[in-house]
């Protein structure tokens, strides 16, 4: 048919493998940083501060994307900074699903008590304001990757909970539990060998996304300073550094932003299509 | 003199098959001319042609659609609009969709009148008032103040009954108007429907797959089968001698009344190849 | 009388939740390593000062004992001193929640024209290239968060183009005639144009940063809640009347489209409001979220709990105001 939303769907496709291909080279980023990076993220060179990027007036070659006020390389910095990014990424995602998920299951499935408390926990968690929150936990426990981690997964997890609970209860409600229990077979092997292999694909999409919503979390918090430390390159810390100095040294805040910007934005289309594949497949 | 006149009409999917295929016919003032055939056959989609909502995915590929003597496929949409909305009226098939949910009964009613026809809200609210009473419903002035999911099936259909003939058309389309609803009603709404055509000379073009519907409200009748008009009589003639072997077959896979234990007969094999080929279907 | 006893037990259940935020934020911050009274003393200060600094504010009680101290406190109106502003807590939160007020509901205003205008237009103009367009646009809307769009439009409307302010909620050098804190509003009020556009000047870049994502969900929403609607007879029924393609969006599925959509929106608002939080970090702006960060980082305990105490309020207020309207305008569940 003569449709422009069909030329939207092939180029949704396109989309897809742009977003993979971005995280796949974020991956291969990390893994050899020291290799990759020019400089040591951490070198500063007093003299060759807010140095612009190599097209410009009065750039050294030796920093391709020029240096922050302190002399520090931003290309060397924001590649270091993947790893971080990614780290923190995959492993807060990864414990925000887990907890999120089994609780999910155990209160979509068993309802009765877990439910109701696992849901009232969801209300109370929720009635926080997430930024908030996460700064003050930040606060509370130190700076530190096990820090940002940790607040990753105590925010966030309400996320997965809910959203596995509700597809929980729908298959839970579904004739094939219902001649499972027939069947004999005990709730937590229903819950383990039926329900969990339905529910994984929404699983694998949520985690995804929240790898997005880490990856963005970690970045406010270096923002706001409560990071690891100032002088370790992150994505956040540069942009915050780069925000005080916007009109000085514009380069220190736009190409973390753009990493950023570009991340963020590849593992939600990731996500998105994740979710479209699956859908119609489920459904 | 035609009020409709359907000439040479062709249509189909965009992209795909054959939906109508030069259909021809006349509804001349005052009178009720029945459009019959099988799920498919087309007989909906020729009542959507002329009241211009064709789903998206059809086009009119060949023919005219004469209007009170104006081809209303020649005109810019806006005005074939305001022309169809000014002449014509639907009664729609599921009644239960039909009206607006967050809407009350009146505005329903009165709306098209007053936006539309440019009446004065008095003059349309009376005229609400007036035809619920015609479709014998007791207490109009508590149902004008209704919403839909309070009343019942049966007298939403009356609704729109009233609403269609409140606007004075010249031409209704009833797209199988007892379709939905309950046996048991079925025939009391056909009942309402003949005498408002009559009190009020509408002319009406009646679109059913049920013959017996035709045989009591209409005066001339059309039998399409697969977007092809294959006969085109008076129901008089029709019943006593219908002209096309098809039509025959139809008329003998009717259940009769009056001869409940005889089998039901479908149309033979060979009548729906002689008819597929004279069509040119395949 | 239905609904009388679902209110009662919507305020019972939000009572339980504004109860367990307190705990939690409560006892969370007590945990604290860094010690907000030794963070106020000048460094020369004596194991004695701050032992009665300590007493001062309580903090040498048990924690369960400080509870009950502060929420006996709080009952009565009283939630205790800023540390480090030295002024009541609940005066100094009530100062600073107007200009967060305003910043969430222009935000919401702008996310719901934009939204609107997205799914009114993708539904009038189906099926074309536009609607696959404006498709495109609300997927990446959604994708990337408001502070990333804040950065954005700060490099682009602050720095590129400068037509907006960047910083504050209003040029310092301005006399301001206000009584209240709420500018905006008290500026339209008084016919003080001058100042209106002064203020928005500073609040539509941080405000524009919060409605984006929200715009992109109304807009995704709205037009699907739409295009269901499109298809039901009695829009049908409403083109055979002679009514034009745009009344029939906009007096016949609108309404029906719209409640499915409200609800969304309310949750919505309340992830918008929490927003409010960095981005007005990001954009200097003088409003609740900004001295939150300020409280966190001092460690100021009372100021703490009182800001997390009012969010969680605002949060199940919206909730509930979105339920009643729901209620309200769904005539199945007024009269059936």
């Amino acid at each position: 048919m003569a449709d422009g939303r069909f030329e939207v769907r092939r180029k949704a496709g396109l989309r897809l493998w742009l977003s993979a291909a971005w995280l796949i080279l974020l991956v291969i980023v990390a893994l050899f940083a020291p290799y990759l990076a020019p400089k040591d993220p951490l070198e500063q060179d007093l003299f060759a501060g807010r140095l612009p990027p190599f097209w410009m007036q009065g750039a050294d070659a030796a920093f391709l994307l020029g240096t922050d006020s302190l002399g520090r390389d931003v290309l060397s910095r924001i590649i270091f900074g993947t790893r971080i990014a990614l780290t923190v990424a995959v492993i807060s995602a990864s414990l925000t699903c887990l907890v999120g998920a089994a609780l999910g299951l155990l209160a979509g499935f068993y309802r009765g008590w877990a439910d109701v408390v696992v849901s009232r926990f969801i209300d109370i968690w929720m009635a926080f304001p997430p930024v908030l929150f996460s700064i003050l936990l930040i606060a509370v426990i130190g700076p530190g990757l096990f820090s940002i981690i940790a607040a990753i997964v105590v925010i966030d997890w309400t996320r997965f909970a809910r959203v596995i609970r509700a597809e929980a209860m729908t298959q839970g409600a579904m004739d094939y539990v219902a001649s499972a229990r027939v069947a004999g077979r005990g709730r937590f092997g229903i819950l383990l060998r039926e329900i969990l292999p339905n529910v994984l694909p929404i699983i694998v999409v949520l985690l995804t996304l929240e790898m997005g919503i880490a990856v963005i979390v970690e970045a406010i918090l270096s923002f706001v300073n409560l990071s690891i430390s100032t002088d370790d390159p992150t994505w956040g810390g540069m942009i915050s550094e780069g925000r005080t100095s916007i009109h000085q040294a514009w380069w220190v805040l736009v190409f973390p932003l753009i990493t950023l910007f570009l991340t963020v934005l590849s593992f939600s289309q990731l996500g998105e299509g994740l979710k479209n594949r699956f859908d119609p497949v489920l459904r | 003199m035609s009020f409709l006149s359907v000439r040479n009409l062709s249509a189909r999917v965009k992209g795909g098959g054959t939906l109508l295929r030069d259909v021809s016919l006349d509804v001349a003032v005052g009178e009720v001319r029945g459009l019959v055939g099988e799920s498919g056959a087309g007989k909906s989609m020729i009542g959507k042609a002329v009241l211009g909502i064709l789903p998206k995915a059809v086009e009119i590929t060949s023919g005219q659609i004469m209007l009170d003597g104006v081809d209303l496929l020649a005109l810019p949409p806006a005005q074939r609009r305001i022309k169809v909305g000014a002449t014509c009226a639907l009664i729609p098939q599921d009644p239960l969709t039909a009206l607006n949910p967050s809407r009350r009964i009146g505005p329903q009613i009165t709306d098209r009148l007053v936006d539309i026809l440019g009446w004065t809200r008095q003059r349309a609210e009376e005229r609400a008032l007036a035809l619920l009473g015609e479709v014998q419903i007791t207490d109009p002035t508590r149902v004008l103040r209704q919403y839909p999911h309070e009343l019942s099936g049966g007298m939403r259909q009356r609704i729109l009954i009233a609403s269609a003939f409140a606007a004075e058309p010249k031409l209704i389309v009833a797209d199988e108007p007892t379709t939905a609803l309950d046996v048991t009603v079925q025939k009391q709404i056909l009942k309402l429907i003949a005498a408002l055509q009559v009190r009020h000379g509408t002319a009406l073009l009646f679109v059913t797959h049920d013959l017996g519907v035709v045989s009591k409200v209409c005066q001339k009748l059309s039998v399409l089968y697969a977007g092809k008009v294959v006969e085109d009589s008076a129901v008089a003639d029709f019943f006593r001698a219908p002209k096309h072997p098809y039509s025959a077959a139809l008329l003998a896979a009717t259940p009769k009344y009056t001869d409940p234990l005889a089998g039901l007969q479908p149309v033979p094999e060979a009548v729906i190849a002689a008819v597929r080929a004279e069509v040119g279907h395949g | 009388m239905a609904l009388f006893q679902t209110l009662i037990l919507r305020v019972i259940t939000t009572a339980v939740t504004l109860l367990g935020v307190a705990v939690i934020v409560f006892f969370v911050i007590r945990v604290v390593p860094g010690n907000p009274i030794a963070m106020m003393l000048p460094p020369g200060a004596t194991a004695e000062d701050i032992a009665n600094l300590t007493a001062i504010y309580g903090l040498d009680k048990s924690i369960p004992q400080q509870f009950l101290i502060w929420g006996a406190g709080v009952l009565g109106g009283d939630f205790g001193t800023s540390i480090t502003l030295k002024q009541p807590v609940l005066e100094l939160v009530l100062g600073r929640l107007p200009a967060t007020l305003e910043l969430s509901v222009l935000a919401l205003v702008m996310a719901i024209v934009i939204g609107g205008a997205a799914a009114l237009t993708g539904t009038r103009l189906r099926e074309t290239r536009v609607e696959g367009g404006i498709d495109v646009a609300q997927g990446m809307a959604l994708s990337v968060p408001d502070f990333l769009w804040g950065l954005v439009l700060i490099l682009v409307f602050g720095v590129l183009v400068p037509v907006f302010q960047i910083s504050g909620r209003v040029t310092p050098s301005l006399q301001l005639p206000f009584v209240s804190d709420f500018y905006l509003l008290e500026s339209l009020l008084r016919l003080r144009f001058d100042l209106t556009l002064d203020l928005l000047s500073h609040m539509l870049l941080p405000a524009l940063a919060l409605a984006i994502p929200l715009a992109a969900i109304i807009g995704q929403l709205l037009k699907q809640s739409l295009k269901e609607t499109m298809h039901l007879d009695y829009v049908t029924l409403a083109r055979t009347q002679g009514y034009s393609e745009a009344k029939v969006i906009w007096s016949q599925a609108l309404p029906n489209a719209i409640l499915p959509t409200l609800t969304l929106v309310g949750v919505q608002f309340t992830f918008l409001i929490g927003g409010t939080v960095i981005i007005e970090r990001l954009f200097s702006y003088e409003g609740l979220g900004n001295m939150a960060i300020d409280a966190v980082i001092n460690r100021d305990l009372p100021l703490i709990q009182g800001i997390v105490i009012l969010f969680a309020v605002i949060f199940t207020g919206v909730n509930l105001l979105v339920d009643l309207t729901y209620a309200a305008l769904n005539p199945r569940l007024r009269h059936g």
